[in-house]
């Protein structure tokens, strides 16, 4: 998925290009904070390989600005969104971030997904002072206070997920094979998946750890090896495999004879807006680990799926009223809303000052009360355990109790690293 | 409360009736019990359902499944008094949702006063809360009613999934099961699963001398499930001396099974993954091979024909849904038609201005294949379509223990292997393909000699961008269905064209035997990356030995 295609770099040369033209054409100054309006940036990509994930939280933010706007804004100003489409490119989302912070002088961003774009934006928002709510799960290992992670850590996704697995709920299970796609995110995942594992006393002859490259279609050999693996039944697979590849995955496993309940997949990169696109029948009963799903039962998120498809039919978006809701697409969601109440509580759009106000925020989010951690930048979640549906949605087969405390730097790999921006500066070691 | 919901059963005989008529009612403590899992109280709850289990009734079942899957509501009867049902799947109606209910036992559906079946609104009725607690309790009962359940299954692959299940946590009451089950089994697979699901259960809980007996059972039957099992007896120097050795005379059948099976399985993947990149190549072969066109936008052929099947599968889905199945053999042809269609309109419009120019054909193709894309994207979205394998082509049939080989590879195998058969009949074999091959051959002299060398031109193009089409139609049945498809494939397709040796079909051929074959046999030991990156060294390697491929193109060829 992160390969240059030739398509993304002939869209990435003339974006340059025009975006190079708007920075000349307009005096800066004018377009300022400023009369009854405040600017905040979308950073998610609208073209290349990314898009089809990002494009939704794009979609999600626009309509909770919308919400807010007819509510009379924050603190009487307007929100005035700008959008820009950093391509799938990951210079360039260096690049319009600090469009963004100079030119359009925007008091906060909502944006990237995948970590590799988090990682390339992030000298900008440090340099700059500027101020970034990024909502997609991620490896941790991150505590920059120019950032407000609303989605999960590890300790928020992969370690409830297995510890449901290894669980007699969840079936016992004693091997597991780590899969994923070749990135950075599933090896630092399967670092800590593996680290967790081991201090768990599961052998390490009994965890298999495998990688494939993105858009991977052939996966004949790696299921041959899990049928292997899977022999006497207590083995499952924990996946962190991306995006496209899952199909073929899911449909050889379930031809070679595999079935879930022998030895179930649970998948940390499968949310409802990926089963869009996908044949669900290979993956009924195979099992996901995120903080919420469209299914959720709770009144507020009845309001925000059926205020989702309202929005996309209204503003005529791609799908319509066919169009679900998923994890990221809730954290991008509770963050812009979470940013609104800290400005409010601050007075003010200044970066600081509306930092310290985010710390200890609380919101009653689509998927349940939330809350913002009181120093490090991350954020309070429960953890749901899924089971995959054949329509597409997810089945909540776990749920934990209360919420889960982020812990960027986790215990497992860096046991001795902490993340702090009220008694340390950030990052900082541990007295043994 | 159980007297009072009788009185209000009496007392609303219009309403009530249909439901409590349909066969025989449960017993009254059965009833008592069902009125209880619905209880706010878990522990009230928990009791409750473990009794439900223990009465061993079989029209309990669905009321523990749905309890599991939380699809168990409280239904407000008039009179204040309510009733456990179970709620089917959702409809929407306008802002409603509505529910098809059912009973709580024996899941019968709950009919209305017209006699249809009875729809409520689902806010209407009170969900039946499940905890945690109350479904960890719940999973063995229906287990021990699912397994025996699943054993009567029609479905041979449902059979052996509940032996193999219940060789691995059941007792010496399952047993008996499996027993009475074998009896009556005829399927050679489950017959298989059955055994061994008993030798398993016999190994663990049995006396010494069926323990024994079990380890050489399971040696017998080649039971890789039962490596963990034997490994530990082997290992235990606890363990009497007999057993040990059964034990360790068994691991040792079953590790040679292991890697005769693993040999066979790696065979099948090279051939299945030869046969989809020869499929993919074989169109290329043709427009490349022997016109000499590079065709860049020969990939997006093959999404077309992909998008074919998808438009014919909804088709099928809309007119003919009792003969969806068959959706993918109509497609086949389609598919072909599309993009032959497409490449003979390109050939005519714009290839043709351009032969003899080969950078020139390669940038156009490449603004081609650009535009087919965003055509794609704008018309289908950018996210991938969903195309759904028909049942003929999902699972796939056991050959021997522990290799079972997929219908959607197995079918590929076999249109490869007629794709390549009608190929050589057309083109040695018929008046067209012999046209076709003086054209590409010498098209001055073949011009001379009377062959309409621009129509034969045009058509042999069309039959490139078929196979291609037909390429992306079987594609659908192993990968995803995106815009982007074409560019996943296209570097794999013109591999395999330049190592067999451009203008060589039977170069095409053994280049995409090499490449599926050798892929499959490093990537086991090397994974994925490592093994793709091997195989395009390997490529560059041999490319420098025989810059002209496998097999030169010999004789005197006008152009060259």
């Amino acid at each position: 998925m992160e390969e240059v295609s030739r398509r993304t770099f002939l869209k990435t040369a003339g974006a340059v290009g025009v975006g190079a033209a708007a920075g000349l054409g307009f005096p800066a100054i004018l377009r300022a904070q400023g009369g009854g309006t405040v600017k905040v940036g979308v950073l998610h990509s609208l073209s290349g390989t990314m898009a089809i994930s990002e494009v939704s939280l794009r979609d999600v933010c626009m309509m909770a600005f919308d919400e807010i706007n007819a509510k009379g804004g924050v603190t009487g100003k307007k929100i005035e969104p700008v959008v820009v489409d950093p391509a799938s490119n990951w210079d360039l989302f260096a690049e319009k971030a600090k469009q963004l912070l100079l030119q359009d002088k925007v008091a906060v961003t909502f944006g990237c997904w995948t970590s590799v774009s988090r990682k390339s934006v992030l000298p900008v928002f440090e340099n700059n002072n500027g101020l970034l709510f990024y909502p997609v799960q991620y490896e941790g290992e991150e505590c920059s206070k120019n950032v407000f992670y609303t989605g999960a850590t590890p300790n928020q996704q992969l370690i409830p997920a297995a510890e449901y697995l290894m669980s007699k709920e969840g079936g016992g299970y004693k091997k597991f094979y780590l899969l994923g796609t070749d990135y950075v995110f599933p090896r630092t995942a399967n670092k800590i998946l593996r680290a967790f594992l081991l201090a768990k006393g599961v052998p390490a002859d009994s965890i298999a750890e495998e990688y494939t490259p993105f858009n991977h279609q052939d996966y004949q050999t790696i299921v041959g090896k899990i049928k292997r693996f899977s022999t006497g039944g207590s083995a499952a697979v924990l996946s962190t495999i991306n995006g496209d590849s899952n199909v073929p995955f899911y449909k050889e496993f379930a031809n070679q004879g595999l079935r879930s309940e022998q030895c179930p997949i649970m998948a940390f990169s499968v949310a409802e807006d990926e089963l869009r696109g996908m044949d669900t029948s290979a993956l009924v009963g195979h099992l996901a680990a995120w903080n919420y799903y469209q299914s959720v039962d709770t009144p507020q998120n009845k309001k925000f799926v059926q205020a989702f498809k309202a929005y996309a039919k209204k503003a005529n978006l791609p799908g319509g009223d066919k169009r679900v809701t998923d994890d990221p697409m809730e954290a991008a969601y509770f963050g812009v809303h979470i940013w609104k109440q800290a400005a409010e509580k601050a007075k003010s759009f200044e970066v600081d000052a509306v930092r310290k106000a985010v710390y200890g925020q609380t919101f009653l989010a689509p998927g349940g009360q939330i809350k913002m951690d009181e120093a490090n930048q991350h954020t309070y979640k429960p953890v749901l355990i899924g089971e995959i549906l054949k329509d597409g949605q997810f089945k909540v087969v776990s749920r934990s109790k209360g919420l889960v405390k982020a812990d960027p730097w986790s215990q497992y790999t860096s046991p001795d690293k902490g993340c702090d921006w009220i008694k340390h500066q950030g990052t900082y070691q541990k007295k043994a | 409360m159980w007297k009072s919901l009788l009185l209000a059963l009496a007392l609303l005989p219009g309403l009530i009736t249909p439901a409590v008529a349909q066969g025989a009612g449960p017993a009254p403590e059965i009833a008592k019990h069902i009125v209880d899992v619905a209880s706010t109280d878990s522990d009230v709850q928990e009791a409750a359902a473990v009794a439900l289990g223990k009465t061993g009734d079989r029209k309990i079942l669905p009321l523990l499944e749905a309890l599991r899957e939380g699809s168990v509501y409280l239904r407000p009867l008039p009179g204040g008094k309510k009733e456990t049902v179970i709620v089917g799947d959702k409809v929407s109606e306008g802002d409603k949702t509505l529910v098809p209910l059912f009973t709580a036992y024996g899941r019968e559906p709950i009919v209305g006063p017209d006699g249809k079946p009875l729809l409520a609104e689902l806010s209407t009725l009170e969900e039946v809360s499940t905890g945690r607690r109350l479904r960890v309790a719940i999973r063995p009962l229906i287990d021990a009613f699912s397994g025996q359940s699943d054993l009567a299954n029609p479905d041979p692959a449902t059979r052996g999934a509940a032996a193999t299940k219940m060789g691995y946590t059941g007792d010496g009451g399952t047993l008996s099961i499996l027993e009475t089950a074998l009896s009556k089994e005829s399927d050679r697979w489950v017959r298989f699963a059955l055994q061994e699901a008993a030798a398993l259960i016999r190994l663990r809980v049995g006396t010494e001398t069926e323990r024994v007996a079990a380890a050489r059972a399971l040696g017998r039957l080649r039971s890789a499930n039962a490596m963990e099992p034997l490994y530990q007896i082997a290992g235990d120097s606890q363990a009497p001396a007999p057993l040990a050795a059964a034990a360790r005379d068994a691991i040792k059948r079953i590790e040679r099974w292991g890697l005769l099976t693993q040999a066979i399985e790696i065979a099948f993947q090279g051939l299945s993954l030869s046969s989809i990149l020869l499929l993919m190549a074989l169109g290329l072969a043709i427009v490349f091979g022997l016109m000499g066109v590079i065709n860049m936008a020969h990939g997006e052929l093959m999404a077309l024909g992909a998008y074919s099947t998808f438009l014919m599968q909804g088709w099928f889905a809309a007119y003919l849904p009792n003969r969806f199945d068959y959706y993918f053999l109509v497609a086949l042809p389609f598919s072909f038609l599309v993009s032959a269609t497409v490449g003979f309109v390109l050939e005519r419009g714009v290839i043709r201005f351009l032969y003899g120019r080969p950078l020139e054909t390669l940038l156009l193709t490449w603004g081609i294949s650009l535009m087919i894309q965003q055509g794609l994207r704008l018309w289908f979205g950018a996210a991938n379509v969903d195309v759904t394998s028909p049942r003929w082509l999902s699972g796939g049939v056991p050959v021997m223990i522990g290799v079972q080989l997929p219908y959607n590879r197995l079918f590929i195998i076999g249109l490869a292997t007629v794709c390549v058969a009608a190929m050589y009949f057309l083109l040695f074999r018929t008046d067209a393909g012999l046209r076709i091959r003086a054209v590409t051959q010498n098209r001055g002299m073949a011009a001379c000699l009377g062959v309409r060398a621009r129509w034969v031109d045009a058509g042999t193009f069309a039959l490139g961008a078929g196979l291609a089409g037909l390429a992306g139609c079987a594609i659908t049945q192993i990968g995803n269905v995106g815009p982007e498809l074409g560019q996943n494939y296209i570097v794999d397709s013109f591999m395999v064209v330049v190592t067999g040796g451009v203008g060589k079909l039977l170069g095409s051929i053994l280049a995409a035997v090499g490449i599926g074959g050798l892929n499959k046999i490093i990537e086991p030991g090397m994974g994925a990356v490592f093994g793709k990156v091997l195989i395009l060294v390997l490529v560059i390697l041999f490319i420098q030995r025989r810059p002209s491929g496998l097999f030169a193109a010999k004789g005197r060829y006008a152009e060259s």
